[in-house]
């Protein structure tokens, strides 16, 4: 037999071109992660090709000569989990910004590491099971008040578990044992988890219960369940990141978990100043004590961008594990699946379809599968919703990137451009985009809302439907040759889309609607189109329908908080001003 | 420094060279021709076997008898205070006959990312004194906002007033010009040099010049040393600087050259894969930090092929930077300067400019109403054109009138007509008053009582 040889842990490197290095004389497996040149840069394993070794690199790779040496740690990429999560902002591969700023300034320069969390603070352990107390794999000991989320400190998913020998409250830092069970094994608050791997669960729940996001057309007309996945595919400037935004702020979710991928370093800035300034509507606290945040711009390496999505999950499922809801905004994928494309490439990889490497389609449905509803190792019931936001070249949705996210998520919030031009928003096309979770959800609408809303709903997109195809007929011959009935859709139609669909984010208080206030505003439309109906069958024409003055004031109901009585009022003169046309 | 005689291979702007020392990527290479021209270049790929240079001037006059020096650095750019009012070669050479810049500074071109967490939220209006900016796309310091124009088209004329006329309102200081030309005409060129000495811009002003003859490669450097020196300027010696690129497109087709000749896998329209990630490593060198004075806003211009935005070099740099000002054809036909259709554009930073504190209170919502009422006029001309005007309703016939007002009154203005924020509204104002009062369901009732013409003249009289 063969002597097994050292394994080589030293290598030096051989080729060097942009974020893609080859490397030799060294043993590696798979996404190790290893340590490039004298500077110690961040690197990962792609590709094995006989001695020669591929790694990415998540760092600028200028002046990097071949020759220079090269280490395996032997680890995979992953990422820190603990507390301190909350309220920090990394980078694709978990460094803290702000700690970055500390070391190097205001600029991003290479070769500087630090860990995702910090290792010196104390926080306040409150153990929940005691002394002789077995426990398993994902079993919650204690907790720590992390910000105004409640941090259940866990039993690591790969812990065999066993008797509980030894468990201590008080003061710790993440490195210090704060449990020994009678094996010997010690536990502290800090797990590290490779980024790759979906952290385990029992078993996957259906989703049946919405994600409330306060905007009117995605729960009132294509609502995504707690778990469930969406993309929202749309061309520049037709609202991607503002609708992003807007879910991360107001979604009635525990934890928000964004990961801003190749994006813009402005709109990054615009979060972490935004954020600790909202209050979440449901306690009152600021946004931010309830988010991670995870930014790449485009700018920064395109190696870490590929490994932004992956943290960014890792540390949702994390926070899932303690049976909190957890939403995760990825904008945009199509960030993440250029730098899959850009590392493909410089690998001489078999270009797919578009020059996407022809795994595109696998990487995708592989991060989507860790959304989901789910009883956890412990027995808690947990949720991870992912929406990501697709940005297709030329809005052209055919593109091999949309189709492949469509092949698999659940919810499709198309956005528009022609909507967006005319300042539509959010400009969600109503007849392109849908909702596979409708008939799951429509129990809880049952329950919850109103047994009304159900057909309200299904009324109200009748009506879209309808303006939609009498749209056609008008473009040719003009509204005035439309029947008296179908003039009179019309204008019901332009009611749903102004009153009900379109929402102003910027407006302190149309920003969120409730959705008893969604209700309330659909059923004020009916209202007036049951009465128009009636007064139409009672002779009066269209002109004076849609001539009805106090309809006109619908839309400030938008932008009022305490809206009952102005809607009451509106009502009342819709009556009045239908009864006064019914005299005359 | 060690000169080899290895070069193997020569193909289009790239050189191989073989059997060196460990060479770096991305160093700075010298090419010495037989008669004694020394080229510059950069490596692109190293390894232990061969290094492939990229040389950023023509090749003619490189052989397998030239020397190559490996400098064993990175292309730095020399940067002093003496810079402004210097016109320099798209390398970076000065070619307005004056003295070589002494440099204070030699710094990195390529530039390393702003971290995220240090920058300061742009939020300083800049007036433009366009209406169709200033009004409904408006510009915030830091911004980059590029201009998509096409062949033809007076979007240098756009520049160069957004240049003469940007200033923050309530703030002395004058916005200092980087201006970084690549593959213009030598007439167009003139055309901007002229404006620049005619208004006495040349003094606040750094231009660099690359012009449509000079090599096609060095157009993918020009544009990195002029942030270079935007960014020295306004986090070094504290200025507020706005760069003009033009025309990025010329840039792109640069890049698919270099692309091309390395025999890479291409993208789109046969653009390289990385193009994003390349343009991006531009476009976000613009921003603020938080507690440094000056301030990096951008304008790129380019002419969009065929007038296509969906074509890949506008499509990527929309998806980039914080919005575009879309310059159409159609109107300039119609005789319109400036010919700016503001359904396309868009300014993505406008809020966080405008409204109570910045310009007026009733901005942002007189913004959207005028969007909403130009956009629905502007169908109706489609539906005219087959049913005729007699066939619309009375609603529509308004709507369509305000389509042309809107052109004729707030997008048409003067090349040298400097409105200010307060005209520009109260102009939208005026336009929105032809409109029934009960159509304008994008503003509250308070600010029409505040503003609306017909309740102010009642205030008044």
């Amino acid at each position: 037999m063969k002597k097994r040889t050292e394994y080589r842990t030293q290598g030096v490197l051989k080729r060097i071109s942009g974020p893609v290095v080859t490397a030799v004389g060294l043993d590696a497996h798979m996404y190790d992660v290893v340590k490039i040149g004298h500077e110690e840069l961040m690197g990962e394993v792609i590709k094995i090709q006989g001695e020669d070794i591929i790694i990415q690199v998540y760092e600028d790779t200028a002046g990097i000569r071949p020759g220079e040496p090269v280490e395996n740690t032997g680890l995979s990429l992953a990422v820190e989990l603990g507390p301190g999560l909350l309220t920090s902002i990394y980078d694709g591969i978990q460094r803290p910004l702000e700690v970055l700023v500390d070391k190097m300034g205001d600029f991003i320069e290479r070769g500087v590491s630090a860990p995702g969390l910090s290792h010196e603070k104390k926080w306040e352990f409150v153990p929940t099971v005691g002394a002789g107390d077995v426990v398993e794999a994902g079993d919650i000991l204690g907790t720590v008040q992390e910000t105004n989320i409640v941090h259940k400190v866990m039993v690591p998913p790969n812990v065999k578990g066993g008797k509980i020998k030894k468990i201590s409250g008080g003061s710790f830092t993440i490195d210090e044992i704060i449990c020994t069970l009678e094996d010997g094994t010690e536990i502290t608050m800090l797990q590290r988890w490779p980024v790759r791997v979906p952290r385990p669960t029992k078993e996957k729940l259906n989703p049946d219960i919405p994600l409330i996001t306060g905007q009117r057309i995605l729960d009132g007309l294509f609502p995504i369940a707690k778990g469930g996945t969406a993309a929202i595919p749309g061309p520049f400037g037709s609202g991607k990141t503002v609708t992003q935004q807007q879910l991360a702020k107001w979604s009635d979710s525990e934890i928000v978990v964004y990961i801003g991928c190749g994006e813009r370093g402005n709109e990054m800035t615009e979060v972490l100043t935004e954020f600790p300034e909202l209050e979440d509507p449901k306690t009152g606290k600021p946004l931010m004590e309830r988010t991670v945040l995870i930014a790449n711009t485009s700018n920064m390496p395109v190696a870490a961008r590929e490994a932004s999505v992956y943290t960014g999950i890792t540390i949702a499922e994390y926070f899932r594990d303690m049976g909190y809801d957890v939403s995760l905004m990825a904008d945009s994928t199509s960030r993440w699946a250029e730098a899959m494309r850009e590392i493909s490439s410089r690998l001489e990889e078999m270009p797919g379809e578009e020059g996407y490497p022809a795994y595109l389609a696998a990487r995708l449905s592989e991060f989507y599968e860790r959304a989901g509803r789910v009883v956890n190792l412990n027995g808690t019931e947990g949720s991870v919703s992912v929406i990501g936001a697709v940005s297709p070249p030329g809005g052209d949705f055919s593109e091999p990137v949309t189709q492949n996210t469509l092949r698999i998520v659940k919810v499709f919030w198309a956005l528009d451009a022609k909507l967006s031009q005319r300042r539509h928003f959010p400009a969600i096309n109503w007849l392109d985009s849908y909702s596979l979770y409708l008939d799951a959800l429509d129990d809880w609408y049952d329950r919850e809302v109103s047994p009304e809303w159900n057909p309200l709903r299904a009324w109200a997109m009748g009506v879209l439907q309808k303006e939609a195809e009498l749209q056609e007929i008008v473009q040719l011959v003009g509204s005035d040759a439309l029947p008296d009935e179908e003039q009179i859709t019309i204008e019901v139609a332009r009611m749903i889309r102004e009153v009900f669909l379109q929402q102003n984010a910027y407006d302190p208080v149309d920003t969120y609607c409730s959705m008893s206030k969604q209700y309330d505003m659909m059923k004020a439309i009916r209202y007036y189109a049951d009465l128009a109906r009636a007064a139409q069958a009672s002779g009066a024409t269209p002109q004076q329908i849609v001539s009805v003055r106090s309809k006109n004031d619908l839309p400030q109901i938008k932008f009022i908080k305490d809206y009952e009585p102005a809607l009451a009022k509106i009502q009342e003169e819709m009556a009045a001003e239908f009864d006064a046309m019914r005299a005359a | 420094m060690k000169e080899y005689r290895t070069i193997t291979q020569i193909a289009g702007p790239l050189v191989f060279v073989e059997k060196t020392e460990p060479v770096g990527y991305s160093e700075l290479v010298n090419i010495v021709t037989a008669d004694g021209t020394v080229k510059r270049g950069q490596v692109l790929d190293t390894s232990d076997d061969v290094v492939v240079v990229q040389v950023f001037e023509t090749t003619a006059g490189i052989g397998r008898d030239s020397g190559v020096r490996f400098t064993g650095e990175t292309i730095k750019m020399p940067v002093g205070k003496d810079m402004l009012g210097r016109i320099l070669s798209g390398g970076g050479q000065p070619i307005d006959g004056g003295p070589e810049i002494v440099p204070e500074k030699r710094l990195e071109i390529t530039g390393a990312a702003i971290n995220p967490y240090a920058r300061g939220s742009p939020e300083d209006f800049i007036q433009t004194g366009i209406s169709t900016i200033d009004g409904t796309n408006t510009l915030v310091r830091g911004q980059k906002l590029p201009i998509f124009s096409g062949s033809g088209l007076p979007h240098n004329d756009v520049a160069l007033q957004i240049a003469r006329q940007a200033k923050v309102p309530g703030s002395e200081e004058q916005f200092a010009v980087v201006f970084a030309a690549m593959g213009i005409t030598r007439e167009e060129a003139n055309y901007f040099m002229a404006d620049f000495e005619k208004t006495g811009a040349l003094e606040r002003s750094v231009v660099f010049l690359n012009l449509a003859d000079d090599p096609a490669v060095e157009r993918t450097i020009t544009p990195r040393l002029a942030l270079t020196t935007a960014e020295y300027l306004a986090f070094e010696l504290g200025y507020h600087v706005l760069v003009i690129l033009t025309d990025m497109t010329n840039y792109c087709e640069a890049l698919r050259q270099i692309g091309a000749a390395r025999e890479e896998v291409p993208g789109r329209r046969g653009y390289p894969g990385y193009m994003y990630t390349d343009l991006a490593s531009i476009y976000e060198r613009a921003g603020i930090i938080k507690g440094v004075k000056g301030s990096v806003t951008q304008i790129p211009i380019l002419t969009m092929p065929g007038d296509d935005i969906t074509h890949p070099i506008p499509d990527l740099t929309g998806y980039i930077t914080e919005g575009q000002i879309v310059v159409n054809r159609e109107l300039h036909r119609k005789g319109i300067y400036p010919p700016i259709n503001v359904l396309p554009s868009l300014s993505r930073l406008m809020n966080l400019g405008i409204g109570e504190g910045h310009t007026r209170e009733d901005h942002k919502k007189v913004s959207d109403q005028l969007y909403a009422a130009y956009a629905e006029g502007n169908d109706l001309r489609g539906l005219v054109a087959i049913v005729g005007k007699d066939a619309l309703s009375e609603r529509d016939r308004m709507f369509l009138e305000f389509a042309d007002l809107f052109e004729d009154r707030f997008v048409r203005q003067g090349l040298y007509e400097d409105r200010s924020i307060e005209e520009t509204l109260d102009l939208g104002w005026e336009l929105l008053a032809t409109l029934p009062e009960e159509q304008l369901v994008r503003i509250d009732r308070e600010l029409i009582q505040k503003y609306h013409p017909n309740y102010r003249k009642k205030a008044q009289g």
